[in-house]
This record gives structure tokens, sequence and C-alpha cells, in this order.
């Protein structure tokens, strides 16, 4: 679930949680397929984890989606903040 | 309905406070009432394939998650048009009626809450036009 964090001048941002391809022992046409797999959104398949700062009811907050096994989340990606639709 | 909804763009977590404070307050009382998360480089949404690198913005992405963490159903759209809620609301209603009798019922096209559901087995085998009309799909 959301914690609350401090705020400082960085602007921190969100990324995968969880283990990147190993890029050393491998060529480079496998990393590529590597990196496409892992990149690969399946229905049936686990949903990459995640972890990001955000807003929420007034206060800065980091979350984790692992914070939600158990429950139903809807994930929305969008544009941009004051863009129109 | 028991769902938790996430938000995720490119912007900061400032500019989502200014946006909310700013705008949203004035669509909804009380502002956004779930998180609004920030993926500024988009390497969450590139992880999910909604990230448009020559934009430099996320498409609209949308993902039903289960209480397992495995994706039952998504939805991707460019910029320019907006989400069908009553839709992503139906397919949640079905993916949980779904898991809620284990796989038993299943939903056919046109399925919303209250209309039948179809229970597959060996007796459903060439019988499913005897269980559900056409009609049904666009009503």
């Amino acid at each position: 679930m959301p914690e609350e964090v401090a705020v400082g001048c960085a602007r921190p941002t969100g990324g995968p949680v969880g283990k990147e391809p190993d890029s050393n022992s491998k060529s480079t046409s496998e990393q590529q397929t590597i990196k496409e797999e892992y990149s690969m959104i399946q229905v049936g398949k686990n949903a990459p984890d995640f972890s990001a700062p955000g807003f929420h009811k007034g206060a800065f907050i980091n979350t984790k989606l692992s914070d939600y096994l158990g429950k139903w989340v809807l994930l929305c990606f969008y544009p941009g903040d004051f863009t129109f639709v | 309905m028991g769902v938790e909804i996430l938000s995720m763009s490119i912007d900061s977590m400032f500019t989502h406070k200014m946006w909310d404070e700013t705008e949203l307050s004035k669509m909804v009382d009380g502002g956004v009432p779930f998180p609004m998360l920030s993926d500024a480089g988009g390497k969450v949404g590139s992880v999910y394939g909604v990230y448009d690198e020559d934009a430099g913005v996320e498409n609209r992405g949308r993902f039903i998650i289960d209480p397992d963490g495995v994706v039952q159903g998504y939805e991707v759209l460019t910029p320019p048009v907006g989400r069908n809620i009553n839709e992503t609301i139906r397919q949640v209603q079905a993916f949980q009626l779904v898991r809620e009798t284990k796989g038993a019922e299943a939903t056919p096209s046109g399925w919303r809450p209250g209309k039948a559901t179809l229970k597959p087995g060996i007796n459903l085998v060439g019988k499913v036009w005897k269980e559900w009309k056409t009609e049904q799909a666009f009503d």
C-alpha cells in the first residue's frame, strides 16, 4: 500500500522491480530477444512489478504493484496531466 | 467492486498534485481518490508496451490485474480517443465472476451482470446454440 515519502528537490520516478536481463553473458542478438521477452505483456501471465512515487489524497507517496497482491487492480496509463481527453 | 485503481503517466508527482488541485478537483468532489503515479522516463510504460519513445508519452493503456498479480485483460489506445469506462467495469465484473466460480462459469459475448453465463463442460459441446443466441452479443 502507498507509503508517505519525504520530499526533496529531486524529481523521483518509477521503475520496474525485479531482475533485469543479464547483459554480460549474452551476445547482442540474444540480448535483443531477451529484451523483447522482458517487455512483452501477455494475458494470463504475471504483471511486471514496479515501484513508483506519486500523489495521493494530499500526500506524496511511494508504492509497489506487488503491494496490491490479493486485490483486483486497474492500472491506467495516460499521455499526460493537463492534456485534453 | 473491490478494485484498486492506479494511474500512471510521465508527469512528476509535483505535476500530479497541481493537476489534481487546479483542475481535477473541479470535476470530482474531493479530487482524485486513487494514487497518481509518476513514470518520468517511461521505464514502467516500456515494460508494459505503452511508452511511445518518439512522442515521449504513454499511450492510454489499461490493464486488469487479478489478486494473484496476473494480467487478465488490457486495452491500449492512442492519445486522442478516450476510454469506455463502462466496458472496463463490465470486464472486471466478468473476470470476478469467473474467478468466484473457479472457472465453472464463463461469460459469453455480450454478457453483463444478470445475464446468463455458460457452464463449460462435456454436455455443452456442440450445444452452445441452445444456450446462447447471436442477438445476445449485441444487447
